[in-house]
């Protein structure tokens, strides 16, 4: 056999090996979390608040945690959308390619993207001191909306791009304004758009690091935006450091939650913009 | 407003004064689009230099010529594209209905109802096929249930597409074939009630068989509808256009009746062209 054969045959093997590993590294954290996780995952993990022992093994689940998560990441996901839908579409539709303005926002998101979450939990902290804000829902969803807002765009920003320019100039030809333009353009993005949100909500609802100082924590459900909040994050985060064993499992399976919340989204995301792009579209 | 006038008449009589003189009685053309003293800009290309040309209503007019010799870039001026790239520089008028579409004054969205455009290849807007024929009408206006049904069915049935999607109208028109998704892209154009329609490479992405039965709905529109064509092929050019304006490296190097401008061209260039000594 010639030498390029070999060629063909190793780098063909290095890439299905590639591949092998991370479909192994997901099934072994999927694995772990669920093997350990799964035992403790009663009803009351999901139903109940914790109760005055929860924390040395005694009764009660992390409701609040859930909820506090389900309400921190879609205040800060309404918030984020505000901003980054509209800062994508008038880069790309309203300034021209070579636009300064353009290349400066782009550039800006660019740099948004690769700051720490700590950072952002840091400067929502500060903000908020600054304010005068306490530790809160509010607070949690600004820092949260910070962080996921340069996913958004940097995801939006790469799908506009990428749409041919017969679109917008078979619109503009009819004698669309630029708005009525855009909205075509956001149901013909749709399914990118709902990749943008998956992406931005998974960094989302999984950060401990940014709700740290700016949410708070709770035993309770916030029912009020001024009112400290609990996260998944860092209710696994708390149970994992007790010395007690089954508070440490209890962790995992908290694990467990949070990884099966994210599987719905986005399972749901999926089916329903397949859904509606089928019918609609 | 006088010099206008009496400069459309001279070009009238520069470019197409064999149909004038056939029959001055009965046919002398009107011409409601008149480019005079056009250059174009792009960065430091030069690229239409000095387009004079008056296009006469109601009948097929198709620009020819070569890769790069502006023919697209002519006809982008017509509906104002070039608004969108802020490097195009634009010198000259170009004269619709009387009034110069590059006057400050004048309301892009205006111009580009009056110019339904015709793509290279359909591009259907994300919708069903109702909404995609409605979606104009809507925009500009026209918002009784009604009034849209009929609108909608009207260029359905006039570019032949109603009786091959009738029971699927509310299906997405990206299901279609790229035959039909073109005549779609024209009813969806009509539906806006353009004066005149623009067609660049309409037929190039197309199979002989929808070219042929778009090539048809192009000469039942010259009734209604002033119709410009941008084509690479001198063949559809002969069988479909009345007209002919041959461009090369940006200027207009030929423009007469088609039956002239095939049989008896005056210019060497366009003789070569024809025969084929370059393309």
């Amino acid at each position: 056999m010639k030498l390029k054969n070999y060629e063909e045959i190793f780098f063909k093997g290095l890439m299905i090996t590639s591949a092998s590993i991370i479909i192994a590294v997901l099934l072994f954290i999927l694995g772990t979390v669920i093997y350990k996780g799964f035992p403790s995952l009663t009803w009351d993990m999901v139903t109940k608040l914790p109760g005055g022992g929860f924390y040395l093994g005694k009764e009660g689940g992390v409701l609040n945690a859930i909820i506090g998560s389900v309400y921190i990441v879609a205040g800060s996901l309404v918030l984020s959308m505000f901003l980054s839908i509209p800062v994508v579409m008038f880069i790309n539709f309203y300034l021209s390619k070579n636009s300064l303005f353009a290349n400066i926002t782009r550039f800006s998101f660019d740099i948004l993207f690769g700051i720490p979450s700590i950072v952002y939990g840091a400067f929502g902290f500060a903000l908020m001191v600054y304010m005068g804000i306490r530790a809160s829902l509010l607070g949690g969803i600004i820092t949260v909306a910070m962080l996921i807002m340069p996913i958004m765009m940097r995801s939006l920003d790469e799908v506009v791009r990428l749409l041919p320019r017969d679109l917008p100039d078979a619109l503009l030809s009819l004698g669309a304004t630029k708005f009525e333009m855009v909205k075509v353009i956001i149901r013909q993005i749709l399914p990118g758009l709902i990749t943008a949100i998956l992406l931005a909500v998974g960094r989302g609802i999984g950060d401990a690091a940014t709700v740290l100082f700016t949410a708070g924590y709770t035993d309770n459900i916030p029912v009020s935006l001024s009112q400290p909040a609990a996260t998944l994050p860092l209710s696994i985060f708390f149970q994992l450091g007790s010395p007690v064993e089954e508070v440490q499992n209890r962790a995992y399976a908290s694990a467990v939650i949070l990884t099966v919340i994210i599987l719905l989204l986005s399972f749901s995301a999926r089916y329903f913009s397949s859904k509606y792009s089928k019918n609609k579209i | 407003m006088n010099t206008t006038d009496n400069s459309l008449e001279a070009m009238q009589e520069i470019l197409f004064d064999g149909i004038v003189q056939e029959n001055e009685e009965d046919r002398k053309p009107v011409y409601s689009i008149s480019i005079q003293g056009l250059n174009v800009y792009m960065q430091d290309q030069h690229i239409l230099k000095d387009i004079n040309l008056a296009i006469p209503d109601k009948s097929i007019t198709c620009i020819i010529g070569p890769s790069g010799c502006g023919k697209t870039t002519l006809m982008k001026t017509l509906n104002r594209m070039h608004d969108e790239t802020p490097e195009v520089k634009i010198e000259g008028s170009v004269i619709v209905d009387n009034e110069n579409i590059y006057n400050p004054k004048v309301n892009v969205i205006d111009t580009r109802k009056k110019m339904g455009l015709l793509a290279q290849r359909p591009c259907p807007l994300p919708m069903s096929i109702y909404e995609n024929v409605a979606y104009g009408p809507r925009i500009h206006g026209l918002k009784k249930r009604k009034a849209l049904n009929q609108t909608v069915i009207q260029y359905l049935q006039y570019v032949g597409l109603w009786s091959e999607v009738r029971g699927r109208i509310r299906t997405p028109a990206t299901r279609l074939s790229v035959g039909q998704q073109q005549r779609l892209c024209l009813a969806r154009g009509l539906a806006v009630e353009p004066q005149f329609i623009l067609g660049d490479e309409a037929t190039s992405a197309l199979d002989p068989i929808s070219t042929k039965k778009i090539e048809e709905l192009f000469i039942k529109l010259k009734e209604k509808y002033t119709v410009i064509l941008v084509t690479h092929t001198l063949r559809q050019a002969r069988r479909i256009a009345d007209y002919v304006v041959f461009m090369y490296l940006g200027k207009i190097v030929e423009a007469a009746p088609t039956e002239e401008f095939f049989n008896r061209p005056k210019k060497q260039l366009t003789r070569d062209y024809l025969t084929g000594s370059f393309s």
